[in-house]
């Protein structure tokens, strides 16, 4: 196999020329060292350096101003403060830096002796003989400490230093969550009804009221207006442990639209209340809170990744990342008139995850 | 004058005779002596470009120093508190959120220079993922890359991961809505990953999302972890250029086996040293007039409310835009497991793929080109054109990435259909690259051409004659030699030649297809070429219709005799005289 870089059979297509001209050209040599205006004439050298002095003055007052700015404007009070401070610090902060530079990177242009200069390189690898002596030193080594004629000792020490890190890896990685219970993501506080965040249905059976997010005010179904958009919470979830975990699951989408204008497969037929219909917020691509709605055509978009979900056709995807629809809460009203939920979801809310259909 | 000289020269001495005894101590303590005598003279190549590196380097010193600032207030962890009703801003009083967002606020409007602080600190994040990228791309399209310097291009490599996680752990710490679901996102990714990924999704907020430890644990990350290893990497990466000493341009009297530049003293230590300050100051003056990330408009993470119009950091846009574009179809439930192509694809398999490409292009490139020498002088990006034009093809994918991550933006900003922009960018994203491609090598092997020309006629001065026998002339001006050694001083890559697939008795030749796989990438790498120009080309050039007027050429070379006919000696700029002179008495190297 050649090498890709010949340098013999270039084209030649001079004729006459060719025997007295060579190959390739020769490097004609570092180009001369153009004179600057500070190289010929003092005077020029003299502003130059008046230009250094200049914007290093600038720098030294830019600092003074800064401190003066840091102790005279007070912070806390009001918010053209805040920014007044902000402002005066980084004018002395940033022009007292800059001016710095600026002036060295002037200096040096303008001013200093510029003469290119030229440096050999040394090759990278070391000589034979320092390599030579090299491979001795480790043959040596290794020779002295006698490993390569004993190998249950290597063994030993492989397996010893193999085993060392695992107390050490396993307690760490083990620790990392407080539960490796995967079936924590299937549930919801929907599910459970504490005392006093109930309502009971016709049946007798209890149900999870619906509260406004964050008021945590419970709802009556009279109040949902067709059209209007509610974020849903589990009524009583602020007081609850784990809050944030919680809502991060249980929160909900409801509106409320024309009977006339939902598709209700059968199996879902008391999942909403005359139109009334409350949907997971957790947008099932990887879980950003669903949060547009757009009340004429019924669809709900996801800010982030804008999957669209049409929630007259029992949230199908529409459009975007998402694969699968958006859970429903089944909701129905109490006794009181309260919306309540029948139960939780029929499935985990938000992204899938391996073990979600299992 | 005289006076002036003699007074600096005993003031130098003076100023050594100072500083001796404090030499002469640290000398006998740390040998420091042949340290100085090895670097204070180095000699440092100088270009812009080479400046890009500098800026990485200067803006994490100022996320060093800002961030010190940041954690003297900022308390990284994740319980809930009520926001005192007499702190600004007023919008947030009373409201319950966790002590790392109510530490931001306080350390923005009750702290003097806090609000700075953070901006510069953010700023400076920008700035460093950004310098690092530009300096990858130069070090990339030079071919700074090849032997001996392919180690330190995995630490660059490693470098940018590395700024790219200490950008992400540090966005995330002030627990705000944006930030929040930012990390509902990674948690959404890290779910999708097959067999491990609800574990993983666990390990990492220690329980359920948004749990209380996933803060404390990336400030740990933020502020020790990341930054280490990086102050470790950059130390070796900067130890290795001091080795191999710097690449340079292609030049006259710039060889594989010299650096042409300027010592470190003075010149290199001013301009370098003094370009931190410029970048300083560049930050501070950006933190000090342009807000970034103003937190307490958003308020503190609520797995609720989210705004339309949210980005990322520049640097997270892609694998946003990736996101967005994938469409939802594949996700798969395999035997009762769930798998989610659709985020696995952009969240991991693409830039997974990106990654790996550009670690291990160096050895790719090498593997093509059984190339074993040692590179110092730089490739001009045209004179690689599938590189280049591989470059540009990566990076246009990444911007289409880009823009798919701020579709809603565009869809907003030029009221167009956000689905149809959807779409557009699907299909762009396979292909534009392949056009970028295409194009790039295109203009690439043009501008090859271009420097043929140029080399061989020289260039045009727009200056008409009238010959004698009546025909109209445009006198071209040969290049110095200095000009035209640019032009032709680099070796065309050839397509690699392979030995046939059998011997003389008819045998085959274990290796040949290894042989022909790697022969077929050397076709896509070099198949298509422009030759430098050779002296005989010039020469034959020259004499077809430079010296004789009767040629039926419209362009005249201009080896003397016409030059001196119909030149103009006030009109020559200085550069050209000094050329010429150059050229009737060569160098005798």
């Amino acid at each position: 196999m050649s090498t890709n870089r010949p340098s013999e059979e270039l084209t030649s297509t001079a004729g006459a020329h060719a025997s007295d001209v060579p190959e390739r050209f020769v490097d004609p040599g570092l180009e001369p060292h153009p004179v600057r205006l500070a190289d010929r004439s003092p005077e020029g050298a003299k502003r130059v350096e008046r230009q250094v002095v200049g914007v290093l003055l600038i720098s030294i007052l830019a600092s003074i101003g800064g401190i003066v700015g840091f102790f005279l404007i007070p912070v806390g009070t009001t918010l053209m403060d805040v920014r007044l401070s902000t402002l005066v610090l980084g004018l002395g902060l940033g022009l007292g830096m800059l001016g710095i530079g600026v002036a060295a990177v002037h200096w040096a242009k303008a001013l200093m002796e510029n003469a290119e200069r030229v440096e050999k390189r040394k090759p990278v690898l070391s000589s034979p003989e320092v390599r030579e002596e090299a491979v001795e030193q480790l043959t040596t080594g290794i020779e002295e400490s006698g490993i390569a004629r004993r190998p249950v000792l290597k063994g030993a020490l492989v397996g010893a230093a193999a085993l060392a890190p695992l107390p050490f890896v396993v307690p760490l990685v083990g620790g990392l969550s407080e539960t490796w219970d995967v079936n924590k993501f299937r549930h919801t506080a929907w599910g459970d009804v504490p005392d006093g965040t109930g309502g009971r249905l016709p049946d007798g059976t209890m149900g999870r009221r619906l509260a406004t997010d964050p008021e945590g005010r419970p709802i009556r179904a009279a109040d949902v207006t067709i059209g209007s958009a509610f974020a849903v919470i589990p009524h009583g979830l602020p007081d609850e442990e784990n809050y944030l975990e919680e809502k991060a699951k249980a929160v909900v989408f409801m509106t409320r639209i024309d009977p006339n204008e939902l598709t209700v497969s059968p199996e879902r037929r008391d999942w909403s209340y005359d139109g009334i219909i409350a949907y997971s917020k957790v947008c099932t691509h990887v879980g950003c809170p669903v949060a547009l709605y757009e009340q004429q055509t019924h669809h709900l978009l996801c800010p982030c990744h804008q999957s669209t979900f049409d929630l007259a056709n029992e949230a199908a995807v529409v459009f975007g990342p998402a694969k699968r629809a958006l859970p429903q809460l089944p909701i129905t009203v109490d006794t009181e008139g309260y919306l309540v939920a029948r139960s939780d979801f029929h499935e985990p809310v938000g992204p899938s995850f391996w073990e979600r259909e299992r | 004058m005289s006076t002036a000289t003699t007074s600096t020269q005993s003031d130098t001495a003076k100023a050594l005779a100072k500083a001796g005894p404090a030499a002469d101590y640290l000398d006998r303590r740390t040998g420091i002596g042949k340290v100085v005598r090895e670097f204070a003279r180095k000699v440092f190549p100088d270009h812009w470009s080479f400046m890009l590196g500098e800026v990485a380097l200067y803006s994490f010193i100022v996320l060093v120093l800002s961030g010190f600032f940041l954690t003297m207030y900022f308390v990284p962890s994740m319980g809930h508190i009520t926001y005192p009703e007499d702190q600004l801003p007023v919008t947030m009083q009373g409201v319950g959120m966790s002590e790392a967002f109510a530490s931001t606020l306080r350390l923005s409007f009750e702290v003097r220079g806090g609000l700075l602080m953070r901006q510069i600190h953010h700023w400076a994040a920008l700035l460093f993922v950004a310098a690092i990228v530009a300096h990858m791309l130069r070090v990339f399209f030079t071919g700074a890359f090849r032997k001996p310097r392919e180690l330190n291009w995995l630490i660059g490599f490693t470098l940018l991961i590395l700024a790219l996680l200490a950008g992400f752990s540090g966005y995330s710490l002030p627990d705000d809505v944006l930030s929040g679901n930012g990390l509902r996102i990674a948690d959404g990714v890290a779910r999708s990953i097959p067999i491990i990924g609800s574990y993983a999704s666990l390990a990492l907020f220690g329980g359920e999302f948004p749990g209380t430890d996933i803060v404390p644990r990336l400030f740990t990350v933020h502020i020790l972890l990341v930054p280490a290893l990086i102050v470790a990497l950059v130390t070796v990466h900067l130890i290795l250029v001091v080795v191999h000493k710097h690449t340079q341009y292609p030049g006259p009297g710039r060889t594989e086996k010299n650096v042409v530049g300027y010592p470190v003293l003075p010149v290199y230590a001013a301009k370098a040293g003094g370009f931190f300050f410029v970048v300083f100051g560049f930050l501070a003056l950006l933190g000090g007039l342009v807000s970034i990330n103003p937190v307490w408009i958003h308020g503190p993470y609520d797995p609720t409310p989210v705004g339309a119009g949210a980005q990322p950091d520049w640097y997270m846009l892609f694998l946003e835009g990736g996101l967005r574009l994938m469409p939802g179809w594949p996700e798969f439930v395999i035997g009762g497991f769930t798998l989610s192509l659709n985020i696995l694809i952009p969240g991991v398999v693409i830039p997974g793929l990106l990654f790996t490409t550009l670690a291990i292009w160096p050895f790719l490139e090498a593997a093509v080109t059984k190339d074993r020498g040692e590179h110092h002088v730089l490739d001009r990006p045209r004179n690689a054109p599938v590189r280049t034009a591989a470059g540009v093809s990566v990076i246009t994918a990444f911007m289409v990435l880009n823009v798919a991550g701020a579709n809603d933006l565009v869809a907003t900003h030029f009221e167009l259909s956000l689905n149809g922009i959807t779409w557009f960018l699907r299909i762009m994203f396979f292909v534009a690259p392949v056009f970028a491609f295409w194009i790039t090598k295109r203009i690439c092997l043009s501008l090859q051409r271009r420097d043929r020309e140029l080399a061989l006629h020289g260039h045009e001065t727009g200056r008409i004659v009238r010959m004698p026998s009546g025909q109209y002339l445009e006198v071209h001006q040969p290049l110095t030699d200095e000009e035209r050694w640019v032009l032709v001083a680099h070796e065309a890559d050839r397509m690699l030649e392979i030995e046939p697939p059998e011997d003389e008795n008819g045998v085959r030749r274990p290796g040949y297809s290894a042989d022909k796989q790697r022969l077929r990438l050397s076709r896509f790498f070099y198949e298509d070429r422009v030759e430098p120009v050779t002296p005989a080309e010039l020469a034959a050039e020259m004499a077809a219709h430079g010296v004789h007027g009767d040629s039926e050429q419209p362009a005249i070379e201009e080896p003397g005799g016409l030059r001196d006919t119909f030149a103009r000696a006030e009109e020559e700029p200085a550069g050209v005289t000094a050329g010429r002179d150059a050229r009737n008495n060569p160098p005798s190297s």
